[in-house]
Formats: C-alpha cells, sequence, structure tokens
C-alpha cells in the first residue's frame, strides 16, 4: 500500500462510494462559489478599471474637445465639437453610453481615421494578443527550463552561471534587446525581416516569422524573472517533508519532481506570471514600436500623437482589462494545481 | 546604534558580495550623474554638423553622434535625468503608497478594504499605460513621465507595507504599547515604522531600478524627456534609425541603462541580505 503525501488529493472519503459521492458534490459546490467569487471580482475590477479611464481621459482634463483641438483652438471650434462628439451630455451618461456600447462592440468613431474605433482595434488585436501569447509561452517554456536546471544543480556552477545571466536578463531593456536582435539577426545575418508584419493573410510561417523577434525580446526579461521564480520555489519544495516521504517510499527523483514538487512550485509560478503579464503587454506598445508592427501600441501612440482621445481610451481599457482577465485565469488555475486553496478562500 | 551592532552591520556590508558590487556600480552612476553637473568632456547640447559621427578619439571618447554632439556627454547628462526621474517617482510612491499602507495597516475594516480595492485597480495600469493615458492628455514630457511612474509605485509600496505592517500588529510589544494606552498614529511612527523601514530600503532599490527602465521606455517612446535634454531612452531611439551607419551608437545607451539596473538590482539584493538577514536566509 501506498502512502498518502500532501499535496495528493486524497482523503479518507475515498474508502467508501458514499463518502466518494459527497466529497466529489463538496468539491463541485466549493469550485463553484470560488468561481462564482472570483468572477465578481472580475467584474467589479473591470468595473473600477473602466471608471478610473474615463475619469483621468474625459473629466480631468476639463474640456477633451481642447485637448483635441490643441491650445490654439476658437471658443466657437471647441464648442462646434463638443457638441458632435456629444460631450455636452453629463459624464454618467456619457460613461453609460461608453459601456453599454463597449458591450455590443461598438466603441464610438476615431476623432482622427471618421472609421469605427473597433475597425483599428481589431486588426491590431490580431497582431498584439499573438504576440503576447507566444512570449508568454517562450517566457514559461525559458523559466521552466531554466529554473529546474538550475535548482538540480543547486550551488554548482550552471546554477551560479545560469542566475548571473538571469539577473543580466532581468536588467536589459526589452527595447535594447529588441534593438540588438535587429542588429544581428536582420541586418548581419538576415534570417528575419527587421520590422513589419505582413498580415495573417500572407501566410501563418511568414507572419510568425515576423513575430519571432519581437516575441524572444519580450520573452526574455519575463523569462528571466520567473526563471529565478521557478528555482527558488523548486528548491522550497524539495526540502518540504511530504518530498522527503515520497522519496522514502520509494519514488524515483523524476517522479518526484513531476508528481510533487513541479505542481506546488507552480504557484509562487503562476502568481508572479499573472504580475509579470502586465509587464509583458505593456512591453509590447515599446517592442511593437520598435518593430513597427502595427498592434495595439504603435495604434496607442498614433493615438496620442494624433489627439485622437478615444481610441487612446478603448485601447487603454482594452490592455487592462486583458491584464485583470489573465489575472482572472491565474486565479482559476491555482484552484486546479492546489486544491487547498479554494477552500481557505471561501 | 553601538560600536558592536555597526561592527557586525559593516562586516555584513563588506561580506555581501552583492551589495559590494551593486554599491560600487551605483555609486559610480552618482558620481557620473554628480559630475556631468559642472563638468563633461564635451558638449551634449550643441550641434556641430562639421563633427557629425566621429570616431573615437582622445576628445570624443565614444565619438560623436549624426548631430556632432559628444556621446559620452550625452550619457553623463543622461545619468543626471533617470536618476533625477527615478528619485522624484519612488518618493511619489513612496510619501503616498507607504501612508497609505500604514493607514490601511492601523485603521483595518473599511478603509484597508477601499486601500487594497485601489491597488488591485492600479496593478492593470502599468507605468506605460498610466503614461499614455496622461500624456495623451498633458502631452508628453518629463515630468508627466514622472507622474505615471510614481503613480505605478504607490501601489507597490501600499501593498508591501500593509502587508509587513499588518505582520507587526500583531506582535507582542505592540501590544503591550496599546496597553499602555499609546494611541494608532503613537504606535505607527514609534513601533510599526523602524520595523518595515529595511523592507521598505529594499523595495525601493528595486522600484529606483524600474523607474529607470519605465523612464527610458517612455524616452524612447517619445512619451518622456523631450530633446533637446539628452535621456538614454531617447539617444537609442535616435540610433535606432542609424542601425546601418553606425551601429554602436545604439549600443552606448542601452549599456548604461543596463549597467544602472543591474547594479541597482545588485545592490536591493545586497541590502536585503546586509539589513535583514532572516530575509536572506528565507530566499
Amino acid at each position: 500500500m501506498t502512502l498518502p503525501v500532501s499535496g495528493d488529493n486524497v482523503s479518507l472519503h475515498e474508502t467508501n462510494p458514499t463518502g466518494v459521492l459527497f466529497s466529489t458534490c463538496l468539491a463541485k459546490i466549493t469550485m463553484s462559489i470560488f468561481f462564482a467569487k472570483r468572477l465578481l471580482t472580475l467584474i467589479v475590477t473591470l468595473i473600477g478599471a473602466s471608471m478610473v479611464i474615463f475619469v483621468v481621459m474625459e473629466i480631468l482634463p476639463g474640456d477633451p474637445a481642447l485637448v483635441i483641438l490643441g491650445i490654439n483652438a476658437t471658443d466657437e471650434m471647441v464648442a462646434l465639437l463638443t457638441t458632435e462628439l456629444g460631450l455636452d451630455r453629463s459624464a454618467p451618461v456619457r460613461y453609460w453610453d461608453w459601456i453599454s456600447g463597449l458591450l455590443v462592440g461598438e466603441m464610438g468613431m476615431s476623432y482622427a481615421y471618421k472609421v469605427p474605433v473597433w475597425e483599428l482595434v481589431e486588426g491590431a488585436l490580431w497582431i498584439t494578443v499573438p504576440l503576447a501569447i507566444i512570449s508568454i509561452t517562450f517566457s514559461i517554456t525559458l523559466a521552466l527550463v531554466v529554473g529546474l536546471y538550475a535548482a538540480a544543480n543547486h550551488n554548482k556552477p550552471a546554477d551560479i552561471g545560469l542566475m548571473g545571466f538571469s539577473q543580466l536578463g532581468i536588467s536589459i531593456p526589452n527595447f535594447w534587446l529588441a534593438v540588438l536582435l535587429i542588429m544581428f539577426f536582420a541586418i548581419e545575418l538576415r534570417w528575419f525581416p527587421a520590422g513589419g508584419f505582413p498580415g495573417w493573410d500572407e501566410g501563418i510561417f511568414k507572419s510568425f516569422k515576423a513575430l519571432l523577434l519581437p516575441a524572444i525580446a519580450l520573452a526574455t526579461v519575463v523569462g528571466a524573472i520567473l526563471a529565478r521564480i521557478t528555482r527558488s520555489a523548486v528548491l522550497e519544495v524539495y526540502r518540504e517533508d511530504y518530498v522527503r516521504t515520497a522519496r522514502a517510499k520509494g519514488l524515483s527523483q523524476r517522479a518526484t519532481l513531476w508528481l510533487h514538487v513541479l505542481r506546488n512550485a507552480l504557484i509562487p509560478v503562476l502568481t508572479v506570471t499573472g504580475i509579470q503579464f502586465a509587464g509583458l503587454l505593456a512591453g509590447t506598445v515599446v517592442v511593437e514600436n520598435v518593430f513597427h508592427i502595427p498592434g495595439l501600441g504603435s495604434l496607442v501612440l498614433k493615438a496620442i500623437n494624433n489627439r485622437d482621445t478615444i481610441v487612446v481610451e478603448n485601447v487603454v481599457l482594452l490592455l487592462a482589462a486583458m491584464v485583470i482577465t489573465v489575472n482572472f485565469i491565474v486565479d482559476m488555475l491555482y484552484a486546479v494545481i492546489d486544491p487547498r486553496l479554494k477552500a481557505q478562500d471561501i | 546604534m553601538n560600536s558592536s551592532t555597526s561592527l557586525s552591520f559593516l562586516a555584513r556590508c563588506r561580506r555581501s558580495r552583492s551589495f559590494m558590487v551593486g554599491g560600487v556600480m551605483t555609486g559610480f552612476l552618482l558620481v557620473c550623474a554628480a559630475v556631468s553637473l559642472f563638468w563633461t568632456p564635451g558638449s551634449a547640447y550643441d550641434i556641430s554638423i562639421a563633427n557629425r559621427f566621429l570616431p573615437p578619439s582622445s576628445t570624443h571618447w565614444l565619438g560623436t553622434d549624426q548631430f556632432g554632439r559628444d556621446i559620452v556627454s550625452m550619457l553623463m547628462t543622461g545619468t543626471q535625468n533617470s536618476i533625477a526621474v527615478a528619485v522624484v517617482a519612488v518618493s511619489i510612491g513612496l510619501a503616498v503608497g507607504v501612508s497609505l499602507g500604514l493607514l490601511a495597516a492601523a485603521r483595518r475594516g473599511w478603509t484597508e478594504e477601499l486601500i487594497m480595492r485601489f491597488s488591485d485597480f492600479s496593478f492593470a495600469f502599468p507605468a506605460i499605460l498610466s503614461a499614455i493615458m496622461i500624456t495623451a492628455i498633458l502631452g508628453p514630457g518629463g515630468v508627466n513621465s514622472i507622474l505615471a511612474i510614481g503613480l505605478y509605485n504607490i501601489p507597490v509600496f501600499a501593498r508591501l507595507v500593509r502587508g509587513t505592517a499588518n505582520a507587526i500588529w500583531t506582535r507582542e510589544f505592540v501590544m503591550a504599547a496599546r496597553a499602555s494606552g499609546k494611541d494608532r498614529f503613537r504606535i505607527t511612527f514609534e513601533h510599526i515604522m523602524p520595523n518595515i523601514l529595511s523592507i521598505i530600503i529594499v523595495q525601493a532599490t528595486i522600484l529606483f531600478a524600474i523607474a529607470i527602465l519605465a523612464e527610458a521606455a517612455l524616452s524612447y517612446l517619445g512619451l518622456g524627456t523631450q530633446p533637446p535634454h539628452p535621456s538614454w531612452g531617447r539617444m537609442l531611439n535616435e540610433a535606432q534609425a542609424l542601425m546601418f551607419l553606425d551601429p554602436w551608437q545604439a549600443i552606448y545607451p542601452g549599456i548604461a541603462i543596463a549597467t544602472a539596473v543591474f547594479g541597482l538590482n545588485l545592490l536591493g539584493d545586497g541590502l536585503r541580505d546586509v539589513l535583514d538577514p532572516r530575509l536572506s536566509r528565507k530566499r
């Protein structure tokens, strides 16, 4: 008979069928409450974020029409634009119109391009979202490989060297790394395009190739941070009693790593991944501009130069919503990885 | 501080390699900024078309840029800019964030809930997003980038201080202070603050590094420090257009940013070892 170890989801109820049914039902109810609570937090945070953006963009500047037209605008011009944009309505009405529009995919009209904002945003989303997904995948892969290898070789030259490199990786600005990658891989070796994005219609391979260098630039910094967290989390879990128990009962080092250590070490790694995602998304704004990729980052910067505040407002909300949603997903993953967390949380 | 305590503090400083290396690197940065206030090897501002793209020489140690400005002088003056932005931005975070964190821990209840929910919202807005919103309204500029980075620092400090202070509030010596009739305000300043100071100092060092990175990123995007004042991010932006012609111009400012951030990160690690040895053992 094998002994249950802490971290395994084994309970005494499993020896009797009624107990199993009861514990399954209880687990499902707990999970549903946990999910509902987190969903409510997600919605409240989204509403809060939208309010912050609305206040900063539409109320703090006093007159948004003046911001759009600049200081040389005459009173007549400002009054005309105020009416045209519907800015003469009260702030709560404008906020409600904005939010209710967002719910049906309406973001208003761009002041600069005179096209629906959604049309501009949709095209950019198809670039920024895949770029963020590729980058975070690279970061996590890099972190797990480096972190696990360093932990397995704790205090050996490989560990010290890798951690030294990761400290360096954290210090390098992603936009400088992007410039270096362009200089080496695009200008010197000519393996990759120096910038631009061909569009997904031109083929997945070509588009993926265009996103590869930006993704590496973004992933290196986040990967370096996550590698350090992975290493310390794995080392921490290795010292736990249940790992010693697992090894004592004859489980191989590899099996212990996959079954017990990694699963428990993933919790802090996930937390930091959620936090780092905000930084990664902010990084895409900068890196997209280095590579002249027409994603959300380039769109928002052009919008600032054109004083197209409605585009800025919607893009910032979209980016903030992505950060909030990723943190919601991270919370959900916690519950999957460690069922004890949701029980504590309710 | 008695002599044996200060001795062991100095011994810990000397023993921590991170502290020593990080300290030297950060010290070098500060010296560069201080020296650039009254002396630079050339001019960081004067345009001289005749001296464009000069190679490194005894007069121009790293050569000149496309406007004939001395690169070393621009880097040195850029250090001033980075440090100034980081100091003010971290100070904003310290002043507001630490106060909010201490208030949340001292008052608990709805005050704490309100401050923590405010922090949650703020976490959805990294410095660059805040800067984008601020520059969309107020226009680009150094002051606006300071404001954006400072705003980002507030919830970071608030969360850290509230968490650490909450733990201190449960300790016996705080209970004794409460029993002796001290009010929450006095306890916060006499007992809580001294006990969380080391953690605040370590966090401030790390946020200082992050502020330098954020300022460089904002200046690179054209949202931060405006010309003619040199900044590392702006230098990198201008050099990118000349990558085929003079690739070294894109290397120098990057090395400057990376060195500054690397030094500060090491100093942060070292300070953690030196100021709170228990924390370093926990890592």
